[in-house]
């Protein structure tokens, strides 16, 4: 079975323009949403009381919300979790109250209406720890940039590294974007997704800068803009493949894994699809503009002899 | 060119062998069980606690099914809960006959059904984190601020009695903030005291200066290095009290840790009634000893009329009851060592046994000696609000450190305040910051929502790859197998807590991990397609598809460290999980999978094609393939 009957190379460098621009637009759209309206973040970085609680049968969400609100709980959410039976419910870090009584409080009212209603799960988290997550999210967002940057500036050269944290940033912001648009839960987990997705999605620019730099070595009358297309159209079956089997299991995260990991696997799907896209189309276009050439890459190997560039306008005159 | 050496495939047996050994007790389950651990520190769970068990289980008509003795722990496994929960009404009669002053802690467990040749080479299941097995998690803050302020009220305390002995005159001492301050009239005086510090309190800093009106004020305050042993000292008890509590709870397995400077982690698998669990742990309290005050002002301000006198407080105790005790301070729970119901020997009245360390033994002696027929009240500091446990008279001078509170209590309260008396001997007091109660439903519902994410992908993928490269599609997906077998050996020899994120990183690593058997599939396919012979295709694909792996692999392991480095809680669970499985995948994706290639392929010398599936040639692209090889 092949699923990639390709002839000849796709002028994909051709397009690059209206690549970058899509990008541009999707990203400042993103921006805007993030901004507009925020993420919705989950009370492990807010501070915060979650209660998950499960009933005998379906129940109704208006008077559970006054119910909780007769107890003096204010800018309570109170929503469906997975089924009607299950119901989730968020309160703000309260001041000056217990807060850790606050999970109790309100089960022993929810028990008065329906005895059978069961915690299944509660989270409380004070707020000084919700600072400290956001903080350490972001010092690990850093981490995995500098890291990534130094080692494909090692491996090939500034431009690559520019070029590949550029796209690959750029699919972190449309995530959030996502995130801030729909108002999805912001939680580790999903922040945790981000991170792996950012790290993975890096691969495919990898893996065609390995091809650029290969096709740079082999062929050496194509031009940049031949050699990127050549390098893209190439490695554009097993991009879409690897990606494509990853997401088989994202997928599968996405239908058996239940609520808690719905965000997690949503967050992980719009990264490999945008991975997708960024790699393929932003990563080389950007390495394109920012001027790649042979030269950058090939002098390692020059050592070789056969290996010298006939085009080199310094090659020649040999003291 | 396609031949491995013996030993690589050694290597991968010995590889696969071990993996399924240490994968194998999780298959087991997990059994009921009873679990007798010592309730005080004094108390040993021994061959002795065994024979009692079993009699007690032989009395009852019960057998266990295995009875292990470690770490000074007592497990008895059960076939079924019922027969559980008869055992441990049986054992805990037997091993605790007064059920107020439990000397071991009977708890509910569920061991493995590991055999026992497992158990013997360390194999044991994956260890379920909360979220699968159900419990509660609390972090706790350390109030270090606090723990400083008392320190210095205790050591201002210690000054103006030093100072009293040796006759060194002075204007007043008080503390402010965490600096004490003493006032002097004269040089002398201060020199003196500056002497004594120096000799006597090494563990404070002071600093003179001229006020006006020919006064002198002496800044004292504590060293940095001193001030950091109070905060470690602070945080070592607390954690000792904390495991005291949590012995009240009768957990089997409960995990107490410190996390970073001032906090602390607890975790209580199984724990179902979490308003309990909070409570004990949520008395965040600490303990003061002082005298009643029992002036006239006072005695009028403790009926309600007027206020509290200068040097003194208003207190409540536990009947609402006002009590006007001085504010200076003559013991801290810090000297209180424990506390103990109990009956008196003469009129077998409940009574409360306190020990004190030898500092305060030394004080709790000039004290009584000189208040005998007073008052003194112990005080219970909840989050800066003072409650009166109970203010006896005191009726003979108290030396030795060992002091007997009785009279008007029921066995019950004695208990009762003597819980509050330990637990008040916390160093600072502690606020609960995070708190997570996973039901144990919701923890088998994670479970199995983990293992059908794990499998159903596991199966997609696999069916996929087997279909688009046949044979070597075949050979992936035995590769990404032997990859989860290492992950879940690898998970269980560690005894890595296994989350819900990280059965969601073991799904997702798959994922990832089927890329490099992709990368180099494919590898092999173009070269295959550039009219390259069979055996040299799979030599150059696996060859040109490692540095592509090796770099993916760099880029998703700094993902996973930076989680790993900077992530908590749930975050880390997915980390270890991620970083791990990428490092199995380079194992078996390239290394294993390559020894199966060659097992199959290696020994034929004129091989004419391979099972890759379809290797689609446009003749125009060959063509231009070989033009540009030429032309180069």
């Amino acid at each position: 079975m092949e699923f990639f009957k390709i002839k000849r190379d796709i002028p994909f460098m051709r397009h690059a323009l209206i690549f970058n621009a899509v990008s541009f637009i999707t990203f400042f759209m993103a921006v805007f949403f993030l901004f507009s309206r925020g993420l919705h973040l989950s009370v492990e970085f807010t501070g915060g009381t979650l209660m998950e609680v499960g009933f005998s049968q379906p129940v109704a969400l208006d008077p559970m919300r006054a119910q909780i609100a007769a107890l003096g709980y204010t800018d309570v959410q109170v929503q469906n979790f997975g089924s009607a039976r299950d119901v989730l419910i968020r309160m703000p870090a309260a001041k000056g109250t217990n807060a850790t009584e606050q999970s109790t409080r309100v089960m022993s009212a929810l028990k008065e209406t329906d005895a059978q209603a069961v915690l299944k799960r509660s989270e409380f988290v004070g707020p000084q720890v919700g600072d400290e997550l956001a903080i350490d999210g972001l010092k690990a967002l850093a981490f995995v940039v500098v890291g990534i940057m130094i080692y494909l500036a090692i491996r090939f050269e500034w431009k690559y590294a520019v070029a590949g944290i550029i796209a690959n940033l750029h699919d972190v912001i449309i995530i959030l974007g996502f995130f801030a648009y729909f108002q999805w839960e912001f939680s580790l987990p999903v922040l945790a997704a981000v991170l792996a997705v950012l790290g993975y999605s890096v691969n495919e620019s990898v893996v065609i800068f390995d091809r650029v730099r290969e096709n740079f070595r082999r062929f050496r009358k194509m031009n940049t803009v031949e050699i990127i297309d050549n390098a893209i159209t190439s490695t554009i079956s097993r991009t879409i493949i690897t990606h494509g089997s990853t997401q088989l299991m994202v997928l599968s995260m996405l239908l058996f894994g239940g609520a808690t990991l719905h965000y997690f696997a949503l967050a992980l799907t719009i990264g490999i699809l945008f991975g997708i896209y960024s790699s393929v189309f932003v990563a080389a276009a950007i390495a394109m503009w920012l001027g790649i050439k042979r030269e950058d890459l090939i002098k390692v190997v020059k050592k070789d002899g056969s290996d010298e560039d006939p085009n080199d306008p310094n090659a020649g005159a040999v003291v | 060119m396609n031949r491995y050496a013996v030993w690589k495939y050694l290597v991968i047996l010995i590889a696969v062998l071990l993996g399924s050994l240490y994968t194998l007790p999780n298959f087991f389950g997990e059994a009921p069980a009873v679990q007798v651990s010592p309730g005080r520190t004094s108390v040993k769970v021994d061959l002795d606690t065994q024979g009692k068990v079993e009699e007690a289980l032989k009395a009852a008509g019960l057998t266990a099914s295995m009875l292990t003795l470690e770490n000074n722990s007592l497990k008895a496994r059960f076939e079924t809960t019922d027969q559980q929960l008869k055992a441990k009404d049986a054992v805990q009669r037997t091993l605790n006959p007064d059920a107020d002053n439990p000397s071991y802690i009977v708890a509910l467990n569920l061991i493995a059904r590991t055999p026992t040749w497992l158990s013997s080479l360390h194999a044991a299941p994956m260890y379920l984190g909360l979220d699968l097995r159900g419990g509660v998690h609390f972090m706790l803050q350390v109030d270090m601020q606090a723990a400083l302020t008392k320190k210095a009220e205790a050591l201002a305390g210690e000054l103006r009695s030093s100072m009293r002995e040796k006759n060194i005159r002075h204007g007043g001492i008080s503390r402010n903030g965490q600096a004490i301050e003493i006032i002097f009239k004269d040089q002398s005086s201060a020199d003196a005291t500056a002497t004594m510090i120096r000799d006597q309190f090494a563990d404070l800093l002071t600093q003179v200066t001229p006020q006006a009106g020919g006064d002198m004020l002496m800044s004292a305050t504590l060293k940095p290095e001193a001030g950091r042993k109070v905060q470690d000292q602070a945080l070592k008890q607390n954690i000792t009290t904390l495991h005291n509590r949590i012995n009240e709870l009768g957990v089997a397995e409960p995990v107490i840790q410190q996390q970073g400077l001032d906090r602390i982690v607890v975790q209580l698998p199984g724990v179902q009634d979490t308003a309990k669990a909070k409570d004990i742990l949520g008395r965040t309290a600490t303990l003061e000893i002082r005298m009643v005050d029992e002036s006239s002002e006072a005695r009028q301000a403790e009926i309600g009329s007027g206020m509290a006198p200068f040097g003194a407080e208003k207190y409540l105790d536990r009947n609402g009851q006002a009590v006007i005790v001085k504010k200076q301070v003559l013991l801290t729970g810090e000297n209180l060592t424990d506390a103990q119901p109990g009956f008196d020997n003469q009129t077998q009245e409940a009574a409360v046994y306190l020990t004190l360390d030898s500092k305060g033994a030394r004080i709790f002696k000039d004290v009584t000696r000189e208040n005998v027929g007073k008052r003194m009240a112990i005080l219970l500091f909840e989050k800066g609000k003072g409650e009166v446990v109970t203010a006896p008279v005191i009726r003979t001078e108290i030396g030795g450190g060992r002091v007997q509170i009785s009279g008007s209590m029921t066995s019950m309260e004695a208990a009762d305040t003597a819980l509050l008396l330990r637990a008040g001997s916390l160093a600072a007091p502690m606020e609960i910051i995070e708190e997570r109660t996973i039901g144990p439903s919701l923890g088998a519902e994670n479970i199995a929502k983990g293992f059908d994410s794990v499998t159903w992908g596991f199966v997609a993928v696999t069916a996929f790859m087997c279909v688009y490269y046949m044979l070597f599609g075949v050979i992936s997906s035995i590769a990404l197998a032997v990859n989860l077998l290492l992950l879940v050996a690898v998970l269980s020899m560690m005894q890595a807590t296994l989350t819900l994120p990280g059965m969601a990183a073991m799904a997702l690593v798959l994922g990832m991990a089927i890329d490099a058997n992709v990368l180099i599939n494919e590898r092999v396919r173009e070269e295959l397609r550039n009219g390259a012979a069979p055996q040299t295709a799979i030599h150059i694909g696996y060859d040109r598809a490692w540095s592509t792996i090796l770099d993916s692999n760099v880029t998703t392991l700094i993902a996973g460290l930076a989680l790993l480095a900077f992530g908590s809680g749930p975050v880390r669970g997915f980390a270890v999980v991620h970083c791990l499985g990428i490092l199995t995948s380079m194992f078996s994706a390239v290394f294993f999978s390559r020894g199966l290639v060659n097992l199959w392929y290696g020994r034929q010398k004129r091989l004419q094609s391979v099972s890759i599936g379809t290797v689609w040639r446009p003749d125009d692209l060959t063509a231009k393939a070989i033009d540009r090889a030429k032309a180069d």
